[in-house]
Formats: C-alpha cells, sequence, structure tokens
C-alpha cells in the first residue's frame, strides 16, 4: 500500500466505518445473548426446570414399614413391634452441648454415644434428624416426653423393631436385619433411606435374600427448604408404600417344636410335606437370637456367638456338609436292582469285609442276609458286596436321582451342595482313578459322599412318593410338577418296606411313633467323623464331643400313604438310632397329636434343664462369668 | 421529542424517548429487586428507587451542559480521578487490605467507577487535539496508552477485575475510532493469547478460581462453579413465560447467590421468562442504538468519540453481565447497570447518559441555530 497523507476527510471515512464495524460487532453480541437465552431457556429448559425443583423440594424420607414374614398359615414368623427413639433436629436445637448433657442424664447414655451424636450434629444439614438411642424402654421415653417444653430440638417418637416371636428358633432361617454398613451404601447408589436412623436391612438369611420383597418403598414429607437448608414450607408428603408380606411354606409351630426338641444338640432338622414338595420346618440349632441383632447386638454377645463350638450362626440344614452315612443304603439298594440284583440272594456277614489289604468293618456280625435285612439292620457287608459287584457307575447316578448332590433354588444366598462321586469326578477333581475302595466306601455314605439335612429330607420324599420331590419355601412360588422317577414301582414298594422294617423292628425299633395307626418308614445313618475303636464309639463319655460320629436319621409317614417326609442330622450325636431317630419321632409326633408332642417336650426339656430362653440365658451368663464380664441386666419386657 | 403547546419547552426538549426507556428498565429494576427480597421494598428496591432518582435528575440536569464545559473538564476529571484512584490504593497499603473507595462521610465514592467516563472523555479530547495527519504515528498512541494504562493498572490491584475490563474496553475503543492502525488492535490480541497464561500465574487465587470453573464449571459445582451454574438453572428454569413474578424458587431460596447483584439478570429471567429477558436486551439495545446515533450524528471529533466511547461503556457493561450469568464469561463481578442493586453502577451509567444527552441537545441546538 503506498504511503499516502491522512486528512479529516479521511478521518470521517475511517470513523462512520469503524462505527458500522462496532454497531455490527454489538448487534452481533446482542444477537448471541438472545440465542444463548433462548437455548438455556427452551432447549435446555427441560433439564433446568429438573434441576431447579431438585434444588427446591427436599425430601424427608419416611421409611416404608418392613414387610411380614409369615408361615403357612399367617402365624407371624417376623413382624415389626412398636419401639420409642430419641432423635435431635439440628434446625430447632437452641443450645445443643446443653441439651446433649440433659439427655445424657436422662437416659444413662454412655460417653461414646455422646460422642458419635455430637459428631453426627456437626455434620448433618439442618433437616435431617440425628439419632439418639434406639429402642429406648417406655420409662426413658416418657421421662423425655414430660420434659419436651424444656429440650428445644428433641424429638422421641415411636418407630418399628423387628420381631421375631419364635427367637432364635428361626434365627438360622430368616436371618436378621441391621443398620446398612458403608458398603452396602454405596452398593445402592448412595441411597439416602439407608441413612436415616432407625432404617434396618436384611442381613443375612431370608431377610436379606427377600430385601426387595420386604423393604416396601418409601414415602416422605417433601418440603421447601432454603440452600441453607432452612425449612420454607411443607408440601404435600409422598406416601410410603410398606413391604409385602412373604408367606413361607413353614409351620410355625412344627418348626419351633423341632428346634426346641434338639434341645442342646448341634443339629438341623428338615419337615418337607411329599405332595408338593413343601418344607414345614427346617430349623438350625443352637442359633442367634435375631432380636438381639435387630436391637445392635454388642461385642461381647457376638464375641460368645462366634466361639461356641455348636456354631450358632451357621445354617445347618442348608450350609453344612456330612457324609451321608447309612442313610444312602435305601437309594443304593434302588441301584443295585435296578442293575438286576436279586433281593433275596444272601451274603454272609461276618464282621469285616477283606478288600486287597484293607479291612472294612460292620458294626456288628449279621450272618447271611438278604436285602430286606440287609436295610433293616444295616449291615455294610452286604453292600460292600453288593455294590462293587454291581459297579459305582450304576449307583451314583441313582443316589442323585433321589436328590444328593442336587441344587435346589431356594431363597438363600449361601448354601452348599456337596458331592456324591463317580469315576469321572474322581479323575476330574483328584486326577485318580476310581477304586474299589471308593465303591466300597460309597455304598455306606462315607468317603467322599457328603449331603446337608436338606437333602435327606428330600430323598425320603423321593423315596417316599417315587417322585422327583422339590423343596418348596416361598409359597408365592408355583409347585413344581414332579416327574416320575425311572424306578421301577415294585423296586419302590420293596425298599419302603424294608424302610418300614427298620422303624419296626430294625435300627430304629425305639422310635415307633406313639400314634395309633399312623406307621413311620425310616433309615438311621451314623457318619464317621473320627477313626474310633468299636468300644470307643459305644461309650458316649470317653469320646469327646468334636470326635463323635454324626447321627442321622430319615423318615416318611405314613408309610403306606406317605405325606410327610422328614430329616435330621445331629451333629456328633452318635449312633442315628440313638439320638437322630427320636427327634424326628417326636416330631413327627407333633404332626399327628400335639398334645401328646408337647408333653414329650417338656420332659424331655425339663431333663435338659428348662426351655430354650432359660438355657440360653444361663449358657449367656457362664460365658459373661468364664470371661470376666459383669452379668447383663434383667431384658425388659 | 413531545411537542406540544401544553407542555414547557425546557421540558419538551428533553430526549424523552431515552429517559422513558431508562426509566421502563430500571422500574422494572424494581419489579426484579422487590421480588428478590421476598416481595418486599425493603432493603434494596426502596433504596434503588432513590439513588434511580436521584441520578436521573443529575443526569437531565447534566444534560445542560455545552460541549465546551464537557471538554473543558475532560482532562481535570480524568486527573482527579486518577488522584483518587492512587489515594484508594495509597489507603488500602496504610490498611493493608483490598480497599475500593474512599469513604466521605456520608457517601462512599468509589472511583474507579468515575474512571469509565472519565477515561472516554480524556481519550475523546486527546484524539480531537491529534491532527489527522499524525493519527498514525507512533506520537498518537503513547500517550493514549498511558492515559488508559495507568488507571487499568491501578483498578486491576484494587483488586477489581471487572472494572479493569470495562475501563480497558472503552479507551479501545475510543482509540480504535479514531482511526488507530489495525496492527494496533491485532497485536495485542495475538500477545493477549501468549501472556494470558502468564497473566493467570498473578491473579489472586479468588480470580484465578473464576477462570478456571469458567473453563470447566464442573470442575467445582458446589464451589466456585455454583455462581454459574446455579444462575443457568434459574435462566433456563425459567422457560419462555418465566415462574411468575414472585415465584422464582432459585432465587427465593437463595440457591442463586448474588441474586439481586451481579446475578440480577438470573433472578429476572426465572421469573419473566425468555420474554422478560429479550424484552430487557431489546431495551438496553434501544438505549445504546440512542448513543450511537447521537455519535453518529455529532459534528464535531469530540462529540463523535465521545458518544461512541459513552454509549460504548453501558454496551459493555450489559454484554459483559449478561455473558457472565449465562455461562459466556467468567464470573468478574460487573453488575447489570439499572437493574443491579448498588448505587456505584447506576451513578456511572446515568453519567454516560447524561453526558450523552448533553452533546445530543448541542446537536439540535447547533442545526436549529442553522
Amino acid at each position: 500500500m503506498k504511503h499516502m497523507r491522512i486528512t479529516t476527510a479521511h478521518q470521517s471515512i475511517t470513523f462512520s466505518r469503524r462505527m458500522m464495524l462496532l454497531s455490527g460487532a454489538q448487534a452481533a453480541i446482542g444477537g448471541l445473548l438472545i440465542g444463548r437465552m433462548g437455548w438455556l431457556a427452551i432447549a435446555q429448559n427441560e433439564k433446568y426446570q429438573l434441576l431447579s425443583e431438585s434444588n427446591r423440594v427436599q425430601l424427608i424420607p419416611v421409611p416404608p414399614r418392613r414387610g411380614w414374614i409369615i408361615d403357612r398359615n399367617g402365624k407371624p414368623i417376623a413382624i415389626n413391634k412398636a419401639s420409642f427413639r430419641v432423635d435431635l433436629i439440628p434446625q430447632q436445637l437452641v443450645n445443643g452441648p446443653q441439651i446433649i448433657a440433659r439427655l445424657q442424664q436422662l437416659m444413662n447414655l454412655p460417653p461414646d454415644e455422646v460422642e458419635r451424636i455430637t459428631r453426627e450434629l456437626s455434620q448433618s444439614r439442618g433437616f435431617q434428624p440425628v439419632s439418639v438411642a434406639d429402642n429406648v424402654p417406655y420409662e426413658q421415653y416418657a421421662a423425655i416426653t414430660v420434659r419436651m417444653p424444656e429440650l428445644p430440638g428433641v424429638a422421641a417418637s415411636q418407630g418399628f423393631t423387628r420381631f421375631y416371636p419364635a427367637g432364635s428358633a428361626v434365627g438360622q432361617l430368616v436371618g436378621y436385619v441391621g443398620p446398612a454398613s458403608a458398603a452396602e451404601y454405596e452398593k445402592e447408589n448412595k441411597n439416602p433411606l439407608l441413612l436415616i436412623p432407625g432404617v434396618k436391612i436384611g442381613k443375612e438369611g431370608l431377610e436379606k435374600s427377600l430385601e426387595p420383597v420386604l423393604r416396601g418403598e418409601p414415602g416422605g414429607q417433601r418440603v421447601e427448604v432454603t440452600a441453607r437448608g432452612k425449612l420454607v414450607k411443607e408440601l404435600d408428603p409422598k406416601p410410603d408404600r410398606s413391604g409385602g408380606t412373604v408367606q413361607l411354606t413353614i409351620d410355625a409351630d412344627l418348626h419351633e417344636y423341632a428346634a426346641r426338641r434338639i434341645g442342646d444338640q448341634s443339629a438341623a432338622v428338615v419337615v418337607m410335606d411329599v405332595t408338593n414338595g413343601d418344607i414345614l420346618a427346617m430349623p438350625s440349632m443352637p442359633s442367634f437370637n435375631p432380636n438381639d441383632f435387630s436391637d445392635g447386638i454388642s461385642q461381647n454377645e457376638w464375641k460368645m456367638l462366634s466361639q461356641n463350638d455348636h456354631l450358632p450362626l451357621v445354617d445347618k440344614a442348608l450350609e453344612s456338609l456330612y457324609p451321608s452315612g447309612s442313610t444312602i443304603k435305601p437309594s443304593m439298594a434302588l441301584a443295585l436292582l435296578n442293575a438286576g440284583v436279586d433281593r433275596a440272594q444272601k451274603v454272609n456277614c461276618t464282621g469285616a469285609f477283606q478288600l486287597g489289604n484293607h479291612t472294612f468293618h460292620c458294626d456288628k456280625r449279621h450272618g447271611p442276609l438278604d436285602m430286606d435285612g440287609a436295610v433293616v439292620h444295616s449291615c455294610d457287608v452286604y453292600f460292600y458286596t453288593m455294590c462293587l459287584r454291581v459297579g459305582a457307575e450304576k449307583l451314583s447316578p441313582m443316589v442323585r436321582s433321589m436328590g444328593f448332590g442336587e441344587k435346589f433354588d431356594l431363597p438363600f444366598e449361601t448354601q452348599r451342595y456337596g458331592t456324591i462321586p463317580d469315576p469321572d469326578w474322581m479323575m476330574r477333581k483328584y486326577h485318580r482313578k476310581w477304586q474299589g475302595y471308593d465303591t466300597v466306601n460309597m455304598s455306606i455314605g462315607q468317603g467322599m459322599v457328603l449331603i446337608n439335612p436338606l437333602q435327606l429330607a428330600v430323598m425320603a420324599s423321593r423315596l417316599a412318593t417315587g417322585k422327583r420331590v422339590i423343596p418348596r419355601l416361598l409359597k408365592s412360588r408355583p409347585v413344581t410338577p414332579q416327574t416320575q422317577l425311572a424306578v421301577d414301582q415294585d423296586h419302590l414298594d420293596f425298599i419302603r418296606k424294608a424302610m418300614w422294617g427298620v422303624v419296626d423292628h430294625g435300627t430304629a425299633a425305639a422310635a415307633k411313633l406313639p400314634l395309633n395307626g399312623i406307621q413311620m418308614a425310616g433309615k438311621t445313618g451314623t457318619a464317621q467323623t473320627h477313626n474310633l475303636s468299636a468300644s470307643e464309639r459305644g461309650d458316649y463319655t470317653s469320646a469327646t464331643w468334636k470326635l463323635r460320629d454324626h447321627s442321622l436319621f430319615m423318615a416318611f409317614v405314613p408309610f403306606d400313604n406317605p405325606r410327610y417326609a422328614c430329616a435330621t442330622i445331629v451333629e456328633h450325636g452318635g449312633f442315628g438310632a440313638a439320638v437322630a431317630a427320636p427327634l424326628v419321632r417326636d416330631t413327627v409326633t407333633f404332626l399327628y397329636d400335639k398334645p401328646k408332642a408337647i408333653a414329650a417336650l417338656q420332659a424331655f426339656e425339663q431333663s435338659i434343664g428348662g426351655t430354650l430362653a432359660e438355657r440360653e440365658a444361663r449358657k449367656e451368663a457362664a460365658w459373661r462369668q468364664a470371661n470376666g464380664l459383669p452379668p447383663l441386666p434383667p431384658k425388659q419386657a | 421529542m413531545i411537542t406540544s403547546a401544553i407542555i414547557p419547552r425546557p421540558l419538551a426538549k428533553l430526549p424523552w424517548r431515552l429517559i422513558f426507556l431508562v426509566t421502563g428498565i430500571a422500574m422494572f429494576g424494581l419489579v426484579v429487586l422487590y421480588s428478590a427480597a421476598g416481595g418486599s421494598m425493603h432493603p434494596w428496591a426502596i433504596k434503588q428507587a432513590m439513588v434511580f432518582f436521584a441520578f436521573l435528575g443529575l443526569a437531565i440536569a447534566m444534560s445542560w451542559m455545552s460541549e465546551s464545559t464537557i471538554k473543558a473538564i475532560a482532562f481535570p476529571l480524568y486527573g482527579i480521578t486518577l488522584i483518587m484512584l492512587l489515594g484508594v490504593e495509597a489507603l488500602g497499603f496504610v490498611s493493608k487490605g483490598a480497599q475500593r473507595w474512599l469513604d466521605l462521610g456520608p457517601i462512599k465514592l468509589q472511583p474507579s467507577e468515575f474512571m469509565k467516563p472519565a477515561i472516554v472523555l480524556t481519550l475523546a479530547r486527546f484524539y480531537e487535539l491529534v491532527p489527522a495527519a499524525e493519527i498514525r504515528k507512533w506520537r498518537a498512541i503513547w500517550p493514549a496508552l498511558l492515559l488508559l494504562g495507568i488507571p487499568a493498572l491501578l483498578i486491576l490491584v484494587q483488586p477489581d477485575l471487572g472494572t479493569c475490563i470495562v475501563v480497558m474496553l472503552c479507551g479501545v475503543t475510543v482509540m480504535f475510532l479514531a482511526g488507530l492502525p489495525w496492527w494496533f488492535f491485532a497485536a495485542p490480541a495475538a500477545a493477549f493469547a501468549v501472556a494470558a497464561p502468564i497473566a493467570y500465574g498473578f491473579m489472586h487465587g479468588y480470580q484465578k478460581k473464576r477462570i478456571d470453573t469458567f473453563i470447566n464449571p464442573d470442575s467445582d459445582p458446589l464451589g466456585a462453579g455454583y455462581h454459574i451454574a446455579q444462575s443457568k438453572i434459574a435462566i433456563g428454569s425459567g422457560g419462555v413465560w418465566g415462574k411468575g413474578f414472585l415465584h422464582g424458587s432459585q432465587s427465593h431460596l437463595d440457591y442463586l447467590p448474588e441474586g439481586h447483584t451481579d446475578f440480577v439478570f438470573a433472578t429476572m429471567a426465572e421469573e419473566w421468562g425468555l420474554v422478560g429477558g429479550v424484552l430487557l436486551i431489546l431495551a438496553f439495545a434501544a438505549v445504546i442504538r440512542w448513543g450511537m446515533q447521537v455519535s453518529q450524528n455529532a459534528r464535531t471529533r469530540f462529540a463523535q468519540l465521545a458518544a461512541a466511547g459513552l454509549s460504548a461503556t453501558v454496551f459493555f457493561y450489559v454484554a459483559i453481565n449478561l455473558m457472565m450469568v449465562m455461562g459466556l464469561a467468567p464470573v468478574v463481578g460487573v453488575p447489570l447497570p439499572l437493574v443491579s442493586y448498588g448505587g456505584s453502577a447506576v451513578m456511572t451509567v446515568m453519567l454516560c447518559l447524561g453526558l450523552l444527552m448533553a452533546l445530543e441537545r448541542q446537536q439540535r441546538t447547533v442545526s436549529r441555530v442553522i
């Protein structure tokens, strides 16, 4: 560009041009602003309206009432009991430290609780209550209520606590509830409901697995609050929806009866309705008391439970595995018949059986026995001989079809299914060939055979019906149609007859039902846990409890037209006939003649030192004394 | 202009269109302040009304000033304001704290506010004095740079980034219109791109944070990004027609910070919606357009430059504030003139408009003479 002299005229042109540019830029920015505002107010309107509403409206959640768990007849198993609680409303609190000190005095709050309250108070938003105490005794609740005017910001209210009328008898069945842990809070995407003081969620057992049904929908008081958490006004509340009621197939009375009848043993009992697979009772004892957990369990209570060698924290019906012992024999006999063994053919039992350089024993010298005799008298040598003749390949499938090793779809998170071995399994698992002694061990339910008590009850049901009975615990689930098992009716009749013989004149003759016209068929089992000598085994006092054999029994009634199946495994109970069979006898009696069964139970409980609650209290006191703890104050009614 | 036999001549000669516009904006502002106070004249609307009418009166009075008077006071006004800025700085140094105002008994004087019209008048006067032939010479640039740079720096260290930016933009606008060469504007723009990160390093913590959150508003949604986020929620949730007078939840429940000062537009938009916002923007556009026309119709170079610069002052106030509340610019603390609560902004804008009215009256008088 050539150099030129700038004149006033030039300057005026430049000015006009630049004014146009400036005006244009201003107009453009004005347009941009209007466009931007349009974008925010029209295109993004929905998003921002939502954000504005979530600013404006806060929900003070009202926890839903937890659904009940009821038994098959509608009797409550888990319900909610009115309880009293005390909270602090930070917004209304005037002199925090002074009020807390007054509460500490009125309610006997321990120092670490006071510290917790002070801490939570400093972290809380204005309208969210801070829990002072849960499950407050009525006297303290009343003491707070009458002093309300001098305690601004303190709210005493009625809430609900989970209550299990049967106490520890249903502990392993229902599990327990408790306040959500930090991990559970994170897992539910920081559900604010879980932070409300007093809200409990299922932690174990049915309470946990049925949580989605039982919890319900929280409602809430919708309030308008300022950015600083000050309440402006209350809006229409959002109603809460109580949790759904869950009906179990359990018969609560029967369940509690069986639990009490277990006494001081460590055992599980399962009672089933063979016609539809309904589980009528499934106690595992000893158990924790779920009521203690819903009050919040102390360190000491927990310690006591976890140190107990009778494993009160394990559901023995589903989580513990045991060798089946001789209870496997009826199914083995079916397998033998299926493989073409002649039931009349006799085997001479000399009390011992030689295989290679190892001798297998029988619990006594039975002499020559046919199949019926071998089942009735539980002769091991007969089954060693015959099973070896037929071979494991033909045995395992039959035993499995009877329910051992089978997985059942039940609402429990932890279940163990056990094993019924076979040559393929042995190769896969232990990389070795199946040997003759494996067949010998399996034939009497030892070795690799592991089952749980539920499977034992299922086996009894299937032997009773010849059908594939599937257990059911939730009434809402449809009954699984029962298909016919691949068993000859003639074989089945024979086995049932043999099992009737077991109770009538065999190993379980002591477990005959005290009922007219109703006869039980069953099979005892004694599962070895340690190698004890024959004399030691017979003497309950010599072997320590831990080394004793497990005692098993399975049965069905009435033998000629089966309706119920019952099975039990008593840990270290000794001979199946001695402990397990009478337990089943009394439980089954309860199904037909309650007064008679209850009389038997009362006599039994008297012999072992009182009712379940009395014995539990005594045990706790003894434990506390042994651990140098002060005795507990008497419990509030 | 109203021509009627009933209205006396001096009144009829007032630029009524502008006065109506400005009064309309201010009245709307009072309505918004009334709502922002939760439906009360106290504490803001009543005070704001008094301040507004006082300065409106002052502006109208100023409209009788002659152009030569304005020219004559340009340099002295600038000098006094500069001395006051230095005084504020010295005071701040003595009291070891940030200081923006001089406490003069009943009123607190914020000299940086006076600097906005002062810098416009000074530069307009300066470029009037520069002969046309000299305009592209270095001689025409460095004095202006000094005149602008010294007060801008003084305001920046107060620290008042918002006012500093407005003062700078006003000065640069006058220089641009004066016909300075293009490179003068292109080069600093390029330099800014380079220097911005360095300047960032020298900023105060809260200034840095505001820029951080402008670049990434979600980085700190509950801290510094909160202002912009809540402002956008208020504007966006208002929709086309708004939530209705006294029904803005964002402002009434205190979610919107500074809802009566810097973010008053968001308070307004929440209750009056896009319609209210567009109307307000158009009203401001009309005011600025009026000022720009005064510049275009001006006969003298001083009047041209001064009128354009003063209109630009109003423009930058409005534009920066709106960009800020809509999330298009960092939060720099520039109020929305006539609407935001606070006397300083009203004073500055009314001073600018008073000067513009004076220049406009001059045009009419002169044209009538011709």
